[in-house]
């Protein structure tokens, strides 16, 4: 198991975990959000196949209303 | 090249408003922020009459997946998205967030993936933009392709120095975010407009922040301002339906103004009704 941190809050995955899994467990759809992993922005085509090092740093953000 | 659908807020005969690639139908670009509710935001874009909304960038709510998502909310078919860096204080943070909008926006397949509202802010007590910060993030944002659309003060100095910058846009605030004050410094406006249009007279100045109510946005467009951006005045009015549409009025109404040119201002009275044929007397 590894432990990342994933929008602040640290989280245990294992080595077969992908982006795409994070997403289904976490109800995120992808088609609304962009994923950067350590302050690079993964591009969607890796989703499936991206998996986890320990330490990586996940940010999943998508669009809310402002101004 | 994207245009946007025909709208009502654009007077027949006016130039359509182009910012960068995009040609908007109305000069009125509204927020999508501080809605009561997503219906409430819904009927209100529909009634401003704008083609074209912003949106900020936020972490993914994890715990609360029941709730909706702004995008179930807004025709992606109808409004053109423009991205914001809304909250950021450095530069770095504003580029990181411009790349993530850009990012969401093309898995939308919005044409708004290409520009950004660049906003970085100096404290958050007065949202005041941080001019060396947003000269920066600027100058970086164009480096990448971004089209910057820029938040700014009323400076003109500042102005000239994001327009050389490459920002395709120059937002100056009326006053500051969603204080409803209205614009506090007018000739400054002017300065502005003189400086980034004298060789370039279709060079787009949109007012950005402050607006309190529709006569502000129609003093905006006198003043020769090409288009207004606004969100509190309309979110957090107390009917925002009404207030929008009072909004797409305003637009128009000033706009109209603006081209129809207004007579000056004098220190005394000229009589509307002719002096010739009186008979009645008068005060010598």
């Amino acid at each position: 198991m590894f432990t990342i941190e994933f929008n602040g809050q640290s989280r245990e995955v294992n080595e077969e975990h992908t982006v795409a899994d994070l997403l289904r467990e976490t109800r995120v759809e992808a088609r609304f959000c962009a994923v950067e992993i350590n302050l690079e922005i993964l591009p969607k085509d890796q989703y499936a196949t991206r998996r986890f090092c320990d330490g990586d740093q996940i940010e999943i953000v998508t669009l809310v209303g402002g101004g | 090249m994207t245009t946007a659908p025909a709208s009502s807020t654009s007077t027949e005969s006016d130039a359509k408003l182009k910012i960068g690639n995009h040609i908007l139908g109305s000069r009125l670009i509204v927020g999508t922020g501080k809605y009561d509710t997503m219906e409430l935001m819904k009927d209100s874009l529909e009634a401003s009459g704008s083609d074209c909304v912003t949106v900020a960038v936020r972490r993914e709510k994890l715990y609360d997946r029941e709730g909706k998502n702004l995008l179930d909310f807004v025709d992606l078919d109808r409004y053109v998205l423009l991205p914001n860096t809304a909250g950021c204080y450095n530069a770095t943070d504003a580029v990181r967030v411009a790349r993530m909008g850009r990012e969401i926006l093309r898995s939308l397949e919005n044409p708004g993936a290409d520009w950004v509202k660049l906003e970085v802010l100096g404290d958050t007590k007065t949202l005041l933009p941080d001019p060396l910060a947003t000269l920066e993030a600027c100058k970086r944002l164009v480096d990448e392709g971004f089209h910057v659309l820029c938040y700014t003060s009323d400076d003109p100095i500042m102005a000239v120095r994001l327009k050389a910058a490459g920002a395709v846009s120059v937002m100056p605030a009326g006053s500051p975010i969603g204080s409803g004050q209205g614009i506090l410094n007018p000739n400054n406006l002017r300065i502005i407009l003189e400086y980034l249009k004298s060789d370039d007279p279709n060079y787009p100045v949109i007012v950005d922040a402050g607006v309190g109510t529709a006569s502000d946005v129609s003093v905006a467009f006198e003043l020769g301002a090409d288009g207004v951006l606004l969100n509190t005045a309309i979110a957090q009015a107390r009917s925002p339906v009404a207030m929008a549409s009072a909004m797409k009025h305003a637009t128009i109404a000033g706009r109209l103004a603006y081209q129809a040119g207004r007579i000056p201002r004098k220190l005394y009275a000229t009589a509307s009704s002719p002096e010739e044929g009186l008979f009645t007397s008068r005060p010598r």
